[in-house]
């Protein structure tokens, strides 16, 4: 069938190739010497900073889309404003790169709406550096696309809690924080962490907002590779790129195996 | 109870006015940064607008990003949704295998896959062709989770052995069923899969960067390096129309955009 043939070639070959390419040495031998070149501190820097910027954008993007996804579940669930606010996420979720680097340097780079707005009112938010082209202002930026996407893939949880176990609770004589801390919290726990991982191989994944956001350096592990990728012609190790290539699918992969192991245990009492 | 729901009330309101704020604002920022004359005393102006068909660099890739999007969202449903009724009716035990590999660019990072995909890229330039459009083979990639979720909850809603086989009782060709049972019969879901395609290959900067091609988002940003407003005015342009493409979808489709992806335009 076409569709074999043609997965074969764009999917497969490519993923065999980072495979077999990251474990063939610059002698053509078989070896791990490529993994050495990851062994280096800028390259550890990378992978750390982009693990920060993961974890605490996957976390911010989790506890505030897990607001918002709140706010829609307890309103009409067939009204407007639901409507609206799942299709705008599903937009925006998706949203990123040059567009999303240009909405934040329009609005609080130094040249920027908010920025000039709140200076003029005596206030500035970049009292020693400008934090928006550093790891901090990366975080800020991904929670644009972080928060849509929690609502989209929490949302089916929240729609899962019956408002009979309140009911239930109250009957029995508990308060609301009874309620949450040990009806809602615990149901609804292994789906929130779910998608907080979900998140943060989301951003892990994430280069065209950075890449467009500076043009120097391999601040994360993305821009590593792109750097590799574009020094590649006559570098000393032509294996690296496909190393740091297959260490970034190993994390996305365990985190997406964990993904899908909190998602069963979830629709156990939430589907 | 009364006191509950008060304070349900006012949080909602809250946290809407609160996101509102911190998603509408940059939206909002950008089109005034489009809107800005030359210097601070300068009335409000289109002129940034007006240059966009005026700048050859951004008309091209207007028109390249276009045409990868009709060829991509053309070879996904001609390549994908032969295969998946295919294996629905006559293989079903493959149907795990064609998720599996469907569902694979999600743990893929891009700016990983672009790492083994670029030699085939220089491959296929040196001995077949250069042109931009070849970027479709790889864009249709991207596509393959969006477009398998969308066509797969299309085909689970029709009755899919019945319909075909009225029809092959009745002396249709496959190439019949497929045109004039099938693709009738899941309209919506095709519409869908179709306007995600366009929307993540109208944002597609990764690989058309790194592979030194040309496309929309990547001539954005050349562009914004002499020319920041006009640039601006595009990339606000085409969130618009990704935007609006992606309202007529939730709305025309009635279903709603296939939640949980991973976006592929970063």
């Amino acid at each position: 069938m076409p569709f074999f043939v043609y997965v074969g070639i764009f999917l497969i070959l490519p993923t065999a190739i980072i495979l077999a390419g990251s474990l063939v040495g610059p002698d053509g031998s078989i070896s791990l010497s490529n993994f050495d070149g990851i062994n280096k501190p800028y390259m550890y820097k990378a992978f750390i900073t982009s693990f920060e910027i993961s974890a605490v954008s996957a976390l911010a993007g989790a506890i505030l889309g897990a607001l918002l996804a709140y706010a829609v579940a307890t309103g009409n669930p067939n009204g407007f404003l639901r409507r609206i606010v799942m299709s705008a996420s599903g937009v925006v979720a998706q949203f990123g790169g040059v567009t999303l680097a240009f909405a934040f340097i329009a609005t609080i780079g130094t040249e920027g709406f908010v920025y000039k707005f709140l200076v003029d009112r005596g206030i500035n938010i970049y009292p020693d550096t400008v934090w928006l082209f550093e790891p901090q202002g990366f975080t800020l930026i991904y929670l644009y696309f972080q928060i849509p996407l929690m609502v989209l893939v929490f949302i089916p949880a929240l729609d899962g809690i019956r408002p009979q176990w309140r009911e239930a609770t109250e009957s029995l004589g508990g308060s609301t924080w009874h309620y949450w801390r040990y009806v809602a919290g615990p149901l609804l726990f292994p789906a929130f962490l779910g998608c907080t991982l979900l998140l943060f191989a989301n951003a892990f994944s994430a280069y065209a907002t950075v890449a467009a956001l500076v043009t120097q350096g391999g601040i994360i592990a993305p821009l590593q590779i792109q750097a590799l990728l574009t020094s590649e012609t006559g570098s000393s190790q032509p294996g690296l790129a496909k190393a740091v290539a297959l260490a970034m699918i190993a994390v996305v992969l365990v985190v997406m195996s964990l993904y899908a192991l909190l998602q069963r245990r979830t629709s156990r009492w939430l589907t | 109870m009364r006191a509950r729901r008060i304070k349900l009330q006012a949080f909602r309101v809250a946290v809407f006015i609160a996101c509102g704020l911190f998603f509408l604002v940059p939206i909002f920022a950008m089109l005034e940064f489009s809107t800005r004359g030359n210097d601070l005393s300068s009335p409000r102006s289109l002129d940034a607008w007006t240059r966009i068909p005026s700048t050859p660099e951004l008309a091209t890739a207007i028109t390249v990003s276009l045409e990868l999007a009709l060829i991509t969202s053309v070879m996904m449903l001609v390549l994908i949704l032969p295969t998946m009724v295919w294996v629905r009716l006559r293989l079903p035990k493959l149907s795990r295998i064609v998720e599996f590999i469907c569902l694979m660019p999600l743990t893929v990072p891009a700016i990983a896959l672009v790492v083994g995909i670029k030699p085939l890229y220089i491959w296929i330039s040196l001995n077949f062709t250069d042109s931009i459009l070849a970027l479709s083979f790889a864009y249709l990639i991207l596509v393959l989770p969006y477009a398998y979720r969308a066509l797969d909850a299309g085909l689970g809603a029709i009755d899919l052995k019945t319909l075909t086989e009225a029809a092959r009782s009745l002396g249709a060709g496959w190439g019949t069923v497929m045109l004039r049972v099938v693709v009738p019969n899941m309209r919506s879901a095709i519409l869908n899969a179709s306007l995600l395609s366009v929307a993540l290959v109208l944002g597609e900067y990764t690989f058309a960067n790194l592979m030194n091609y040309e496309n929309l988002q990547v001539a954005i940003q050349f562009v914004s390096l002499v020319d920041a407003n006009t640039s601006i005015a595009v990339a606000v342009a085409a969130l618009l129309f990704a935007f609006v493409i992606l309202l007529v979808l939730s709305f025309v489709g009635r279903g709603r955009v296939p939640a949980g992806g991973l976006g592929r335009t970063r």
